[in-house]
């Protein structure tokens, strides 16, 4: 009995030092195999993360519903159709050009809401620009007017959600000075302290980074008194055509309590949507071969 | 080594206690990871097959499929609101109530192949009309066809609609030059939505879309006028008094289809953001403009307009300008006295979104110039006893809005003040948004002015109190 314990414990032992050898020469030979280009620099995530963020694919398409909570748990629904396109790299040759890439130029977004009732058919379009002010219209069926929005408030509320203006059609990576905190096993945690602050109402704001997909899994905001007053946290994500997608994610306001959770359906990418899809022509006429 | 470690116990200890902390601290501080992202660890990284996935990619596409099959035969929804509004003064021509009235608007949309069929009708009961017969072309009686159209495309570049359908185009803000569609002043001024400044045209609009330009002509095979004040609801300035519902306007309005008929054509490019438009219009002044001294009645004479706009991003906000020939054809040398003028008009304006002084916080400034054409012959021909208007009619229109409680409270005042007519037409309006599907409401319609005669002046008596409730479906 007492034989068969000792060899049991023994063999638990081996079996133990057989692990951590294997272990540490996975982990040894993972070093050696590891490019030196793998460690990347500061810029390279960010860049990484904002092409995953927003610019996935060549163009795209989805269904959101956004579920606005208030402090009293008072519930809205939000549900809208959203197309993106983006402009090719005018570096790749033509042939190239439909093809993803990390170009992450101007992009042309265009959301047709389908709820609540009073704005159902009315479209949002946004040109946007990297290198100044977002062109913005507002087409109102009941009126069949095409207004033109004013896009200075890029941190204003979109459409009554916790969500920004900014966070739906991002942040533009130039106005932050980036800072990489620490790597954890799964994440880069990167600091992000806006140039101009008098243009923003947070200090800084902290993003844990998915390492392995670039995918921002968590952002925390901070006031000037150091303290987290609004959080970002992606709830699910998916794999769609390959390319890794947040299809949940959630904004809560600490200050009110409120939040807003965003659920993504029907996600495709490399559609073909045309550039024309993005003119007047089709606020007034909703481009339904792409909504559908 | 082994003496080192223990020289150093107590260090270590706390180092140890603060390593502890800081692991409890950090693992309350890092997120954890979200469903379908796995934890990689570094082993997991060299294979090629996409790790750190645990669901497939086809489970978002199989909730889409879910939506689509819930699609009803055809779209309908709409709303059902009350509406109530009173005068805050007597007016010796009107009711004290100025708006009471409930309404269903259903709005049914049908895709059949490649053809859109699209019908919005409101049924209403207007507790202070005595007149419930219908009347489509005036929306009065208990049912207004606000839309009965078929849309289809029959090439790639042409657009093509047809029946009754809600038009607008043009750059300003509740002032239109070259936006000669017909509006409906009378539902503007007692407190209905603003969706009822536009009235219905029956026409054909196509438009061709070119990558030298875009181009719609709008054809209304029967003139289609405004819904202008008549005395009926609102008081007004008849050319000598104050007059209302003891002086309905008469008019005499062309109804042959095909002979009286309207063409406006616009031409539109947007060069790098910015909206470049030229327009014409073939037709008939909208709101009578002539007077017809045998009959006694109201007319409207022949107008052409002729006209260009811009819009697009201008400093921090968006800017406008537009500008308009009015050619008066039947009184070419502005020597009629029973037929308007020709005119200019010009419209600048400009809006922004002010973050530095509040969130959601919006301000419009309009500057609009109305020119009479042959001033000298216009004044010579005045019919004694008239009053003239001025040579260049000024108006100033602001716009402020303001969004509260998640942009579920919306206040906004809308003034047009007129430093040549001395008048003043204010449109504070209040709405909040009780849930999402009822809204509430309240504004009001306020008109002040120096002299009974002039553009807003006219109808100081006419200044209400509204308040609504919708439920929207």
């Amino acid at each position: 009995m007492t034989k068969r314990i000792s060899l049991t414990i023994l063999m638990w032992l081996l079996s133990l030092g057989n692990y951590t050898t294997a272990d540490s020469a996975i982990a040894n030979a993972a070093d050696v195999n590891v490019p030196k280009a793998k460690i990347l620099s500061v810029d390279e995530i960010v860049n990484k993360t904002n092409h995953v963020a927003y610019y996935q694919g060549f163009d795209g398409r989805s269904n959101v519903k956004m579920t606005i909570t208030d402090s009293q748990g008072r519930q809205r629904i939000r549900e809208l159709t959203i197309l993106r396109w983006d402009s090719p790299d005018p570096n790749r040759p033509k042939k190239e050009q439909r093809k993803d890439s990390d170009f992450c130029g101007e992009q042309k977004i265009y959301a047709f809401f389908n709820r609540p009732a009073d704005v159902y058919k009315t479209v949002f379009m946004v040109w946007k620009h990297l290198d100044k002010d977002d062109d913005r219209w507002m087409y109102l069926p009941a009126l069949d007017l095409v207004k033109r929005i004013s896009a200075t408030d890029k941190r204003t509320s979109f459409v009554g959600t916790h969500f920004f203006y900014e966070d739906v059609s991002g942040r533009n990576i130039n106005d932050d000075v980036h800072e990489l905190v620490k790597t954890t096993k799964d994440y880069y945690v990167l600091k992000n302290t806006p140039k101009d602050p008098k243009l923003v109402e947070f200090a800084y704001f902290e993003m844990w980074i998915h390492r392995e997909s670039f995918i921002v899994v968590k952002t925390d905001y901070y006031d000037n008194q150091n303290k987290k007053y609004r959080s970002y946290e992606a709830l699910e994500m998916k794999r769609i055509q390959g390319y890794p997608t947040v299809t949940k994610a959630k904004m809560t306001d600490l200050r009110t309590n409120g939040n807003t959770i965003a659920e993504y359906s029907n996600i495709k990418y490399d559609i073909g949507i045309p550039n024309s899809i993005f003119t007047e022509r089709y606020l007034r006429k909703p481009a339904r071969r792409y909504l559908k | 080594m082994f003496f080192t470690k223990l020289r150093h116990t107590r260090p270590i200890g706390i180092s140890m206690i603060s390593l502890l902390f800081a692991t409890a601290v950090y693992a309350q501080e890092e997120p954890a990871l979200p469903a379908g992202l796995s934890s990689s660890p570094p082993q997991e990284e060299q294979p090629a097959l996409p790790s750190g996935f645990e669901t497939t990619p086809f489970s978002s596409e199989a909730a889409g499929a879910e939506t689509e099959s819930k699609k009803a035969w055809m779209d309908i929804t709409g709303f059902w609101e009350v509406r109530s509004g009173y005068r805050l003064q007597n007016d010796k021509y009107e009711k004290d109530a100025s708006i009471g009235e409930t309404r269903l608007q259903l709005e049914m949309e049908k895709i059949w192949k490649d053809f859109t069929f699209r019908a919005t009708t409101d049924l209403y009961y207007d507790w202070l009309d005595w007149n419930h017969s219908v009347d489509l072309e005036r929306g009065e009686g208990f049912l207004d066809l606000r839309e009965a159209s078929v849309a289809f495309s029959p090439t790639d570049f042409v657009d093509l609609k047809l029946g009754r359908q809600i038009l607008t185009w043009g750059t300003g803000d509740l002032i239109f030059i070259n936006d000669l569609f017909p509006k409906d002043w009378q539902s503007f001024f007692i407190g209905r939505d603003t969706e009822y400044l536009k009235a219905p045209s029956d026409a054909i609009k196509a438009s061709f879309f070119t990558d030298l330009a875009n181009v719609d002509v709008v054809y209304t095979p029967r003139f289609d006028s405004d819904r202008f004040i008549t005395g009926d609801r609102v008081s007004y300035w008849n050319g000598r008094r104050t007059a209302g519902a003891d002086a309905i306007v008469r008019t005499d309005k062309q109804d042959d289809w095909f002979g009286d008929d309207e063409w406006a054509l616009r031409i539109s490019k947007n060069v790098g953001g910015y909206e470049l438009a030229a327009y014409g219009y073939l037709g008939y002044w909208k709101s009578p403009g002539g007077f017809n001294t045998s009959t006694s009645k109201y007319t409207f004479p022949k107008l052409n307009v002729y006209g260009a706009s811009a819009r697009g991003q201008v400093g921090k906000g968006i800017g406008n300008v537009e500008m308009g020939y009015y050619d008066s054809r039947d009184d070419k040398s502005g020597d009629e006295p029973y037929v308007d003028n020709s005119q200019m008009r010009y419209l600048i304006g400009y809006e922004q979104d002010l973050p530095e002084i509040a969130p959601d916080f919006t301000v419009g400034l309009q500057y609009y110039v109305e020119q009479t054409l042959n001033y000298s012959d216009y004044r010579r021909a005045l019919p004694a006893g008239n009053k003239a208007v001025d040579q260049y009619r000024h108006l100033l229109t602001f716009r402020i809005t303001k969004l509260y409680w998640n942009q579920n409270l919306t206040c906004s005042l809308f003034t047009y003040f007129s430093p040549s007519d001395k008048d003043v037409y204010m449109r504070p309006n209040i709405n909040y948004k009780v849930n999402d599907n009822l809204a509430m409401e309240v504004g009001a319609n306020v008109f002040w002015g120096d002299y009974p005669h002039t553009f807003f002046g006219q109808f100081e008596d006419n200044t209400n109190i509204y308040t609504a409730i919708r439920y929207s479906f």
